[in-house]
C-alpha cells in the first residue's frame, strides 16, 4: 500500500554515507547512536502516538538487553548471536509481567508503573555484584559474521541501520493490518473497540511487549557497539529522553521516530559542546533545554514534526479494493423459529441510589424492527448498554437466541452476533471511512501479529476490505470511502457506524439514534435500508426521537419514562396511548 | 534485632512516612483538580529544602531570582492570552500578582537575610519564595494545555521535572546542603529517644491535613476545587474558573512541597536531585491510594516509610527497589478488583 520508492532511496543513501570520502569517524558514531535511539523511539511511537499508552521505562528494557548479552558473552563466552533471542525473551517476559498488571487499569497507571520499574532496574544494575555494580561489565566481545569481526563503528553502522530498516518495515506492516487497526482503535476508547470484539487489554499488552522488544534489541546492539555496559545509560533520564524523541518526531509516525532520534541526538551533542562554553559550567545543562523543549513542543505542535514534513509530500494513494475477492465466511447465525430473539426480563440498573433502568421487560422477535422511545433521560441508552454488556445488570436478565447473555462482557456479546452504533459517534476521525468500517469485521479475520509483520495476511486483508467496501456501498457512502471519517457530516458518520456494525455480519443490530442529523431523503434511504435488512431476516432494535421515522418503520414500540416501561405495542396503539401522551406532552392522563 | 532497634526504625519510618503522606496528598489534590500527574512535586521539596538551608546560612537563595523570572514569564503569557481584551484593571491585577509579589519577596529577603532573623522567619520566607512558583508554573507549562489528555499532561510534567531538576543544579550546585535542626529538644519515651524534630514533623503533617480537610469541606473555594475535580465543564458552567482552581491546586502543592523540604533538610543532606526520589515515594503512596483517596494515600505513605526504614536496616542495597516494587502488588490487586470500568477519558 505504501510506496516503496522513498524507502529504497533512503536505504541507498544510508548505504552510501560511510563511503563518502573524508567522512569523519565521529559522524559515523553519531549515526550509530541515532540508529540505536531510533529503534527505541519507534516502539514508543507505536505505544504513545498510535496506541495512546506510554512508558518511561524503555531505557530499562535497553538495559535488560545490554546486560543480558554482556553477562552471557563475558561469563559463559556464548556467541552474541545466540544471546539475542535470550535477551529478547527475557525482556519480553519482563514486559508481559509489567503489562499484565497495568493494562486493565486506566491509561496513566502503565506509565507510572514503568517509572517505578525504570528506577528499580537502574538501582538493581548498580547493586548486583555479578553485573559489576556501578562499574558495569567491560570487554564485551564484538559481533562477528563468519570470521569478520565488527569491531569498527563503521561496520556496526550497517548492522544497526539494517535492524532499524527491518524494524521500521515490520512496524509499518503491523500497523497496516487487522491487529494494527485494533491498535489504532485503542485511542477511540475501550467501549467502541470491545463492541467489535477487540480485546483491548490484550492489544495493549501486544504493543507494550513489541516496544519493549525493540528497546531490548537496541540495548543488545549497544552492548556490542560500546563493548561495555554500565547502569548510567539505562536510568530514568534516558527513558525520558527516548520519549522526547518519539514526541518530537511525531505521534503515530514510524519514520518520525528516526527524525526525532536524529534531532535529539544531534541537539544533545551540540548542547554538550556549546553550553559549557557559553556558561562556563560543566553541569548537564542539556536536561533543562530538553525539559523546556518538551513542554514547548506539546504546546505548539502536539503532533511533532513528522506530520509537518509529511504534509509537504504527496499523500499515499487510496487503498485498492478488489471487488472480485471471495467473500468472508459468513458467521454461524443464531436464529430461532420459535420464541423471541432478544428478551429482557426485569432488567434493572442502579447507579448508587439512582435507578436508571427499573424492571424493564420486553422481547424482540426474529426479523422485527423494534423501537425504544421515551423522553430524554428515560433510560434508553442505559438499556442499550445493558444489552451490549457495557454496563452490568443490577438485577434481571438478558437472553439472546435462548442464551443468557447477562454479564458475559462486550466481546462475548459481539461474538453472539449483536452489533451496535453509538449515540455519541465513536469513529477514529483520522482513519479513513474504509478502515473504520473494516474494524467492524475484526472478529471475522484471524491474522495475528507475526503473520501481519511477515505480510502473510494479505489474502485475508483483501477480503476484509472488500467486505468493508460492500457495506459502505450498501449504506450509500461509496463516494466517501477514502476520506478521513472525521471529515464527514455528523449524520453521515452515524451511517458509517451502521456500515461498521454490518461488517460484523450481525443477527441483531442495535442503533442508537441513527436518524439524528440526517436530511429528509437520507432518512428515507436509511428506512429503506433497514426494511431491506429486515427482509433478509435481521432483527433491529433502535432508539430514536424522530417519531415520523419510527412510526413508519417499526413493527413494535417500547416506551420508557424515568427508567420504567410505561407502554408497548404497535405504532398505531402507541400513537394514542394515554400514558405515552402524558409522558411526552405533560399533564395527567 | 531487639525491641529498641525496632522502635527506632518504626519512629524513623513514621517520620519519613509523614513527609510522604504530605506529598502523596498534594499529588492526589493536583491530579483531582487538574488531571496533571505532578512529577515535579519532588523538585519543590528540593527547592524548599535548599532555599531554607541557604537562608539559614545567611545567604540569598537563587530561587528568589527564579521566582522573579517565572513571575515575569507568567505575566507575559497572561498578556498574550488577553492581548485583544486588555484593560487597565486586568493589567494592574496581573502585575500585582506576577511582578509585584516576587519584587516584594525579593525585597523582604534582602532585608531579612542580613538580620539573621532565625529559623521561623526563614521558614516563612522559604514558603513565600517557593509557594508562588506553583501557580506561575501552572500558568506557563500546564494551563495552555489544560484540556489535553492525561497522557500529554503527564509528558509535560516530566518535561517540567527535567527542567526544574537541571535548574536546581545551577541554582544550588552539585554539593548537598543540610540545615541546622529547627528544634534541638529531645526526650525519651520509655526506652526510645524521641527528637523534637520528628514531633514537629508529625504535628505539621497532622495540622496541614486537618487544614486541607477544613479548606475542602468548609470553604466555598475548597468546594469549587472539588467541583472542578468532579466535572470541569460542569464547574465552568456554574461559574467556577477552572484555571483559577488549577493555580490554587498548584499553589497548595508547591507550598506543601516546600514545607516537606524544610522538615527534612535538618535531618538529611539534600542534593539537587534528592527531592525527585522523595517525591516518587509520595507517588507510591498516591498510586496505592488509586490517585483518588486522601486517607488511603496518607495511610499508605506511613506504610511506605516503615517499609523503607526496615528495608534500609535489613537490606540496605535493595531499599529503593523494595519501596518502588510495593506498587506492583497493589496494581495487581486493583487490576483484578476492577471489573467493568467506565470509558477512560480521552
Amino acid at each position: 500500500m505504501m510506496s516503496r520508492r522513498p524507502l529504497l532511496v533512503f536505504t541507498l543513501v544510508l548505504a552510501l554515507i560511510p563511503n563518502i570520502p573524508g567522512m569523519p569517524p565521529f559522524w559515523i558514531t553519531l549515526l550509530d547512536n541515532i540508529g540505536l535511539a531510533a529503534l527505541v523511539a519507534m516502539g514508543l511511537v507505536l505505544l504513545t502516538g498510535v496506541g495512546g499508552l506510554t512508558s518511561f521505562g524503555q531505557a530499562a528494557f535497553c538495559g535488560f538487553g545490554a546486560y543480558t548479552t554482556a553477562y552471557l558473552t563475558t561469563v559463559y563466552q556464548i556467541s552474541p548471536w545466540l544471546t539475542l533471542p535470550i535477551a529478547l525473551g527475557l525482556a519480553g517476559i519482563a514486559a508481559v509481567v509489567l503489562g499484565i498488571v497495568t493494562v486493565r487499569l486506566s491509561g496513566h497507571f502503565l506509565p507510572l508503573g514503568t517509572i517505578a520499574w525504570g528506577i528499580s532496574l537502574y538501582y538493581a544494575f548498580g547493586k548486583i555484584d555479578a553485573l559489576g555494580r556501578h562499574d558495569g561489565i567491560s570487554s564485551v566481545p564484538p559481533l562477528a559474521i563468519g570470521g569478520w569481526s565488527l569491531r569498527d563503528p563503521a561496520a556496526m553502522y550497517y548492522v544497526i541501520w539494517a535492524f532499524v530498516l527491518l524494524a521500521g518495515i515490520a512496524t509499518l506492516n503491523l500497523l497496516d493490518s487487522r491487529v494494527g487497526r485494533a491498535i489504532r482503535a485503542l485511542r477511540g476508547g475501550r467501549v467502541a473497540a470491545e463492541a467489535f470484539g477487540i480485546d483491548s487489554a490484550r492489544i495493549k499488552l501486544i504493543v507494550f511487549v513489541y516496544a519493549a522488544l525493540l528497546a531490548a534489541l537496541s540495548g543488545w546492539l549497544y552492548a556490542h557497539l560500546q563493548r561495555a555496559v554500565n547502569p548510567t545509560p539505562f536510568g530514568l533520564n534516558a527513558g525520558i529522553e527516548y520519549l522526547f524523541m518519539a514526541v518530537l518526531g511525531g505521534s503515530g509516525q514510524i519514520w518520525g521516530a528516526v527524525a526525532g532520534s536524529a534531532l535529539v541526538t544531534l541537539l544533545k551533542d551540540v548542547l554538550q559542546r556549546v553550553l559549557p562554553w557559553m556558561t562556563g559550567s560543566t553541569a548537564q545543562l542539556e536536561t533543562i533545554v530538553f525539559g523546556i523543549l518538551l513542554v514547548v513542543i506539546l504546546q505548539v505542535a502536539r503532533d511533532g514534526i513528522w506530520p509537518l514534513i509529511l504534509s509537504r509530500l504527496p499523500g499515499a494513494p487510496p487503498r485498492r479494493i478488489d471487488d472480485k475477492a471471495p467473500a468472508l465466511a459468513a458467521r454461524q447465525r443464531e436464529t430461532r423459529s420459535d420464541g423471541p430473539m432478544l428478551e429482557l426480563a426485569g432488567a434493572t440498573k442502579a447507579f448508587g441510589g439512582l435507578v436508571a433502568v427499573n424492571e424493564v421487560s420486553f422481547a424482540l422477535k426474529p426479523g422485527e424492527i423494534v423501537a425504544l422511545i421515551g423522553p430524554n433521560g428515560a433510560g434508553k441508552s442505559t438499556t442499550f448498554n445493558l444489552i451490549t454488556g457495557v454496563l452490568g445488570l443490577s438485577r434481571g436478565s438478558v437472553r439472546f437466541a435462548g442464551h443468557d447473555i447477562s454479564g458475559v462482557g462486550q466481546r462475548a456479546i459481539a461474538a453472539h452476533g449483536i452489533a451496535r452504533t453509538f449515540q455519541h459517534v465513536k469513529l477514529l476521525p483520522e482513519m479513513s471511512v474504509l478502515e473504520n468500517v473494516a474494524l467492524g469485521a475484526h472478529m471475522r479475520g484471524r491474522a495475528g501479529v507475526l503473520s501481519s509483520i511477515l505480510r502473510l495476511d494479505r489474502d485475508e486483508e483483501v477480503r476484509l476490505f472488500a467486505e468493508a467496501s460492500r457495506q459502505i456501498a450498501r449504506v450509500g457512502l461509496a463516494e466517501h470511502m477514502h476520506k478521513p471519517a472525521g471529515s464527514l457530516a455528523l449524520g453521515q458518520q452515524r451511517i458509517v457506524e451502521i456500515a461498521r456494525a454490518l461488517c460484523l455480519d450481525p443477527t441483531l443490530l442495535l442503533l442508537d439514534e441513527p436518524a439524528a442529523g440526517l436530511r429528509h431523503f437520507e432518512k428515507e434511504a436509511l428506512a429503506d435500508l433497514l426494511r431491506q435488512l429486515r427482509a433478509e431476516g435481521m432483527s433491529v432494535l433502535l432508539v430514536e426521537h424522530d417519531m415520523g421515522f419510527v412510526m413508519g418503520l417499526t413493527d413494535h414500540i417500547v416506551v420508557l419514562d424515568f427508567g420504567s416501561k410505561i407502554a408497548e405495542g404497535k405504532p398505531e396503539e402507541i400513537r394514542v396511548h394515554p400514558a405515552v401522551l402524558a409522558a411526552y406532552l405533560g399533564g395527567t392522563a | 534485632m531487639d525491641l529498641t532497634i525496632l522502635l527506632f526504625l518504626l519512629q524513623d519510618g513514621m517520620t519519613s512516612g509523614a513527609i510522604y503522606a504530605l506529598l502523596g496528598v498534594a499529588l492526589v489534590l493536583v491530579f483531582a483538580v487538574t488531571r496533571v500527574i505532578f512529577i515535579p512535586q519532588g523538585e519543590f521539596v528540593t527547592y524548599g529544602a535548599l532555599t531554607f538551608a541557604v537562608l539559614e546560612a545567611g545567604q540569598i537563595p537563587g530561587t528568589m531570582w527564579l521566582l522573579a523570572g517565572a513571575g515575569a514569564l507568567a505575566f507575559l503569557f497572561e498578556l498574550w492570552t488577553h492581548r485583544r481584551e486588555l484593560t487597565a484593571r486586568l493589567l494592574v491585577h496581573e502585575a500585582t500578582l506576577k511582578l509585584a509579589l516576587p519584587a516584594v519577596v525579593a525585597g523582604l529577603t534582602h532585608v531579612l537575610v542580613p538580620m539573621k532573623a532565625g529559623p521561623f522567619v526563614n521558614l516563612l520566607l522559604t514558603i513565600a519564595i517557593i509557594g508562588p512558583l506553583g501557580p506561575y508554573l501552572y500558568r506557563i507549562a500546564f494551563q495552555p494545555n489544560a484540556d489535553a489528555s492525561v497522557l500529554t499532561l503527564l509528558i509535560t510534567a516530566v518535561g517540567v521535572h527535567l527542567a526544574m531538576m537541571g535548574m536546581g543544579l545551577i541554582l544550588f550546585g552539585a554539593e548537598g546542603l543540610r540545615a541546622p535542626p529547627i528544634s534541638n529538644a529531645s526526650f525519651t519515651l520509655g526506652p526510645l529517644p524521641v527528637s523534637g524534630q520528628s514531633i514537629g514533623v508529625y504535628l505539621v503533617t497532622l495540622g496541614l491535613i486537618l487544614a486541607l480537610w477544613l479548606f475542602f469541606d468548609r470553604t466555598l473555594m475548597g468546594k469549587a476545587l472539588r467541583a472542578t475535580a468532579v466535572n470541569r465543564i460542569g464547574a465552568r458552567l456554574v461559574g467556577i474558573r477552572t484555571s483559577l482552581s488549577g493555580r490554587i491546586a498548584f499553589a497548595l502543592a508547591a507550598t506543601i512541597g516546600a514545607i516537606s523540604g524544610i522538615l527534612i533538610v535538618p535531618v538529611t543532606t539534600i542534593y539537587y536531585d534528592t527531592g525527585f526520589i522523595v517525591g516518587l515515594k509520595g507517588f507510591v503512596a498516591a498510586i496505592i491510594g488509586g490517585l483518588a483517596s486522601y486517607p488511603l494515600t496518607a495511610a499508605a505513605a506511613i506504610v511506605v516509610g516503615i517499609v523503607e526504614a526496615l528495608a534500609s536496616f535489613f537490606a540496605s542495597d535493595l531499599k529503593e527497589i523494595i519501596v518502588f516494587m510495593l506498587i506492583i502488588p497493589v496494581l495487581v490487586w486493583r487490576s483484578i478488583a476492577s471489573g467493568h470500568h467506565d470509558e477512560e477519558e480521552e
